[in-house]
């Protein structure tokens, strides 16, 4: 029998991984990709509960949250495409512009 | 029986594509890993009886982000792709610091969740995509008319960023 407690389970495994990924890999582009992992791991919560109280709204959130997840890649993307033309590297340690 | 054990193969699947795609040495291999593990949450959110959610997840994630990321690592040529961070110290340190989250995680969701009775059979996939429709179009009008609304922004934001003189 698998319960919702399964599905938050693989969520916060999921979710872990993203944040591993964050925090050990020094490619950029990689960052991004776990970032999408940490938002997947929130939409399975999501439409896991959606599920358990049959209510669609848990669906709704997961299709919001798609949307910013789709911004969010477009603009990061973007910034990570002029970061390149000026510095030839998307290495996440050298970008320290806004460091002080 | 069925759904149970098709629920530990793609949790299996959804888990170490994870695993994959933040340890491939290549970057295109890791945006493969990633459509492949997008593609096992959509196999994962029909088992949940959420089928407009599936779709959208395969046109939206499988189809566009993944077509952008590939785009980008195609076009930034990395003749020397930045090395994952070697310092043991710092990932033994983090390493015990996630493991800490997980567990507080696992120990906080067991202790929740099974004080909850079992999830009651319902209409609410049999019509998935009315409901959801309603309620977009009723009580969360105003948060879809911001979503569309950063969908321009960030479109416009995008190709600002992206052009190379204005």
């Amino acid at each position: 029998m698998i319960t919702t407690t399964h599905y938050m389970v693989l969520s916060a495994a999921l979710f872990t991984l993203g944040v591993v990924g964050v925090m050990t890999r020094r490619n950029v582009i990689i960052v991004l990709m776990s970032i999408e992992l940490m938002l997947n791991a929130v939409n399975i919560n999501l439409v896991a509960f959606s599920h358990e109280l049959q209510n669609a709204v848990g669906q709704v959130f997961a299709v919001f949250i798609i949307v910013v997840a789709a911004a969010e890649a477009a603009v990061g993307l973007g910034i990570i495409l002029s970061f390149y033309r000026n510095k030839e590297t998307v290495n996440i340690d050298e970008m320290n512009l806004l460091r002080w | 029986m069925v759904e149970a054990a098709a629920f530990y193969i793609l949790a299996t699947l959804i888990l170490g594509f994870g695993v994959l795609v933040i340890t491939a040495k290549s970057t295109v291999h890791s945006v493969l890993f990633l459509v492949a593990d997008f593609l096992c949450v959509a196999a994962l959110y029909v088992s949940l009886h959420a089928p407009f959610l599936a779709v959208i997840q395969v046109m939206v994630y499988a189809g566009g982000i993944v077509v952008l990321y590939l785009f980008v690592v195609m076009l930034v040529n990395l003749k020397r792709p930045p090395e994952a961070h070697s310092d043991p110290r710092r990932l033994g340190r983090l390493g015990v610091v996630m493991a800490a989250a997980v567990l507080t995680e696992v120990v906080a969701i067991f202790a929740v969740g099974w004080a909850k009775p079992a999830a009651a059979a319902g209409t609410l996939s049999a019509q998935n995509v009315e409901q959801i429709g309603r309620a977009l179009y009723t009580d969360y009008l105003i948060p879809f008319e911001l979503a569309s609304f950063l969908l321009l922004v960030a479109m416009i934001g995008a190709i600002i960023l992206a052009k190379r003189e204005l």
